[in-house]
């Protein structure tokens, strides 16, 4: 049932109807919708495959699967999840939405060009994910040779082309978003007035361009050396292993950046808006962003400190890393500094921003113990590692995904989704995450090595209490996939600004007609400004 | 906006000096300079990249926004260089191997 | 949107200079993931010659110089006329802009010929790495099918570039022809021709560095 209301106003989702107008769209917001439905999916596999595992390990004993599909689950789970799912993830859909809209654009610079990464987005998917259905793949989701590259029989290479189609979406839409924030700005609209979900996007966008060609050209020798028997990192002919890890984390290390950042911006943006003052230290927290991108290119190397790289270079590598702790403690210091005499409303999307802030600076602090060159040794490719990086991904990038999904969900589509359920399902994200991954650090410092299912029996007890977390989470990730499908038809209609928030989104319609803007905005004053908001609402 | 355009002299003047500089790393290439030499070809292929960049590329009279874009690709690709050379130099370092 | 020139104004941008200057920054952005793509092979190049540079001289000193060194010329040539293809746009001068596109195809189809000559001879020698790769008189095979690999995956992947670059000058060249561009629109070939520089400036480099190294050394 559409009412009446929304009826008579055009808008982009009802300025066209039928499977064509969307799989031929150029508007950024239908293409952002379009990569919201597919890493929907792609989350839902990459879950599933994470709900085989945590049941597999459920006991001591190899019970469920063989130890070979076990490989094959985890490398799946970590394929889809980092690839497929969280780098797209808040850039390609919300990015996608509301960073034209944020700059007042009409859309995106290249709109085809936006459309293209869509497809090759869906291609890499299809590519990978027929690599699964033939038989998967082994070799975990960082490929390392020469297991991958020489000994591995399973299908590497369908599933390195994957990942290769899918950088290809990644660095045209990180080139996307650079030009757009160079050259789209509305009038009035100057660098320091950008929101800070601009400005972390757009520190994404360069590491998409300068970190991904690099696992580009990788995967393509790994592919290569399978395929002619080249070997460019075969020990056998004089290559060197280290060679690939060293191309290989200069991309994924950055790579968490291009999965956290722009959970930062949301962070930035939803700490303003529900504490209903400007982000504390505007500047630095804009500037923390590009810091966060440019120091993340000098550290890959604290992932090779047990693989016989030089010792030297372990310890430069070591010191650097403790460089990145600085912009994102900075961030953090900032987020808390605004809530300072803030009027703080607890709604939704802000119990997922302080869900992030706790979790990420857990995530962040574990990180400097592995950056720490003698602790590491000891936890290297131990649980302790898998529950770092879990509260990074997980507690950091899919805490900020979905309180940025709850923030612009009414903007998006222009309805309101049921705020007790969604606060409900906020708490029991944040609850079952902590129960399946807080005792994962515990595992791995007592030493329990990933990628193993089959463990003494003195671990049990925190695996059960793992797996029993991880079963808490999936009720909590199911839950706002409901009540968001119900909103769509019978959630309360939203008005242009349900939070009171500042920024251009709030000040167009919901949901906003296609090119935007009624009017071309023109920008005069600075982001967060919640004074001149108040006096516009008092003059209008 | 007004667009700058070169005369075919000065391009042409930039063509031959790209021929002679390759006509010179060919030949030197044959003189043992001992470890010279690799720096005088990197030199020369560096000159010629500048030259081609900037007036075939038309790098010169860009904005000071594609000159930063240029130096970034350059400096990250330094990035990966060193980096990972720092590794591979200092290797044997220890123990004297 | 009204504007002084109605060819191609994309409904996103206000102005045609707007639209021009995206264009070229977005061709800039796309050339430096370029370098960091090739930038991953002249790694893998720079650690393996510091590896093993007796041997990677000794595999270097089996191509044929002269041949890189002529080739190195055709391209530059190739880059001469797309400069004097892109100053025909900006003049507005149909004629010449066509006849530099093609001469630019031409020499581009002779380095790929070339090219294609020196890989056949690879394939005659036995320097093709693989099961039947030999180099003569070298105890290190491997380490000498590591140089040929690597010289096989940049050569390739240059070559691969000029197939796209010469597919992008044969729309080029066919738009011009239909009287596309102007003095006033000529985005496209400003944009093609920074592409075709930039493949003809990692040969710069693929040159002195797979022909030329150790040439001294008599052999
Ligand atoms: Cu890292």
């Amino acid at each position: 049932m559409i009412t009446a209301a929304l009826e008579e106003r055009e808008h982009y989702l009802n300025a066209s109807y039928g499977l064509k107008s969307w799989l031929l769209t150029k508007d950024h917001k239908r293409i952002a919708l379009l990569y919201l439905g597919t890493i929907t999916l792609f989350f839902a596999l990459g879950g599933l495959f994470a709900t085989m595992i945590r049941i597999e390990l459920l006991t001591p004993q190899p019970d469920l699967v063989s130890s070979e599909t076990y490989n094959k689950l985890f490398t799946m789970h970590g394929v889809i999840m980092v690839f497929l799912f969280l780098v797209p993830s808040i850039p390609a859909t919300l990015g996608n939405f509301f960073l034209p809209i944020m700059i007042g654009a009409k859309d995106l610079a290249f709109p085809k060009l936006n459309l293209l990464s869509w497809y090759l987005l869906v291609a890499g998917g299809l590519c990978t994910l027929g690599a699964m259905f033939a038989g998967g793949v082994d070799t975990g989701w960082t490929f390392y040779t020469p297991y991958s590259s020489t000994y591995s029989n399973t299908y590497v290479i369908a599933t390195a082309l994957g990942i290769f189609i899918a950088g290809f979406s990644s660095i045209l839409t990180g080139l996307n978003f650079i030009v757009t924030v160079h050259r789209m700005r509305a009038p009035g609209m100057t660098w320091f007035r950008l929101p800070l979900f601009v400005w972390s996007n757009y520190a994404t966008s360069l590491i998409m361009v300068l970190g991904t060609p690099v696992l580009a050209v990788t995967i393509l020798l790994v592919g290569c050396e399978r395929l002619f028997h080249i070997g460019i990192f075969d020990p056998a002919l004089g290559g060197d292993p280290v060679l690939f890890q060293h191309m290989f984390w200069f991309y994924s290390h950055p790579a968490v950046y291009i999965m956290v950042l722009p959970g930062m911006g949301v962070v930035s943006e939803l700490v303003a808006t529900f504490s209903r003052k400007r982000v504390f230290g505007y500047g630095f927290v804009a500037f923390s962003s590009v810091a966060i991108a440019v120091l993340g290119f000098l550290v890959w190397g604290h992932h090779l400190f047990v693989s016989g790289q030089s010792v030297y270079a372990g310890m430069v590598f070591s010191f650097l890393s403790y460089f990145v702790a600085v912009p994102s403690a900075i961030k953090v210091f900032n987020w808390t500094a605004t809530l300072y005499k803030g009027s703080i409303s607890y709604d939704t999307p802000m119990l997922y921003a302080f869900g992030f802030i706790g979790l990420f600076t857990m995530g962040g602090l574990t990180g400097l113990f592995l950056a720490a060159l003698g602790i590491d040794v000891h936890v290297t490719d131990t649980y302790f590692v898998v529950a770092h990086f879990h509260y990074i991904m997980v507690g950091g990038t899919l805490m900020a995904y979905l309180g940025g999904m709850h923030y612009w969900w009414p903007k998006m589509t222009g309805r309101m989704y049921p705020e007790g359920w969604a606060k409900l399902s906020a708490l029991v994200v944040f609850l079952g995450f902590n129960l399946t991954f807080f005792p994962q650090f515990v595992l791995g410092y007592l030493g329990m090595p990933r990628r193993y299912h089959v463990y003494p029996p003195e671990f049990q007890v925190l695996h059960v209490m793992s797996t029993a977390g991880a079963s808490v989470l999936a009720v909590g990730y199911l839950m706002p996939l409901v009540y968001f499908l119900w909103s769509l038809r019978y959630g309360k209609l939203a008005p242009a600004n349900p939070w009171g928030a500042t920024g251009l989104e709030w000040q167009t319609s919901s949901p906003p007609p296609t090119h935007n803007f009624e009017e071309p905005p023109v920008v005069t004053h600075e982001a967060y400004d919640f004074a001149a908001l108040l006096e516009e609402a008092q003059v209008g | 906006m007004s667009e700058h355009i070169d005369s075919i002299k000065t391009y042409t003047l930039i063509f031959l000096a790209l021929l002679a500089l390759t006509f010179i790393t060919s030949t030197v290439a044959y003189i043992d300079l001992g470890p010279l030499n690799i720096v005088v070809a990197l030199v020369i292929a560096v000159t010629k990249m500048l030259l081609v960049a900037l007036f075939f590329m038309h790098v010169r009279y860009s904005t000071k926004l594609t000159k930063i874009v240029v130096a970034g690709g350059l400096l990250w690709l330094a990035i990966l260089l060193l980096l990972t050379m720092a590794d591979f130099v200092s290797r044997g370092w220890l123990a004297g191997t | 949107m009204a504007s002084a020139n109605p060819l191609a104004l994309r409904e996103q941008f206000d102005t045609a200079a707007q639209q021009k200057d995206a264009s070229v920054l977005a061709m800039w952005i796309f050339l430096v993931t370029e370098i960091m793509f090739f930038g991953g092979l002249f790694l893998a190049y720079t650690a393996y010659r510091s590896f093993y540079p007796e041997v990677f001289g000794a595999a270097s000193r089996t191509l044929s110089a002269t041949i890189g060194a002529v080739n190195t010329a055709v391209l530059l040539t190739s880059s001469y006329t797309m400069v004097l293809a892109v100053r025909a746009a900006q003049k507005g001068s149909r004629k010449a802009l066509i006849w530099f596109l093609i001469l630019t195809m031409i020499f581009g189809t002779v380095f790929l010929g070339v090219k294609a000559y020196e890989w056949h001879e690879k394939f005659v020698e036995h320097h093709v790495p693989g099961p039947s790769f030999h180099l003569e008189g070298e105890p290190l095979q491997g380490q000498a099918q590591l140089f040929f690999s690597l010289y096989f995956a940049m050569t390739g992947l240059h070559a691969l570039h000029m197939v796209v670059g010469m597919g992008i000058m044969t729309v080029m060249t066919w738009r011009a022809w239909l009287g596309r561009f102007n003095a006033d629109y000529y985005t496209p070939i400003d944009v093609a021709g920074l592409y075709w520089h930039f493949v003809d400036v990692i040969w710069i480099f693929l040159f002195p560095l797979l022909y030329l190294i150790d040439r001294h050394v008599p052999k």
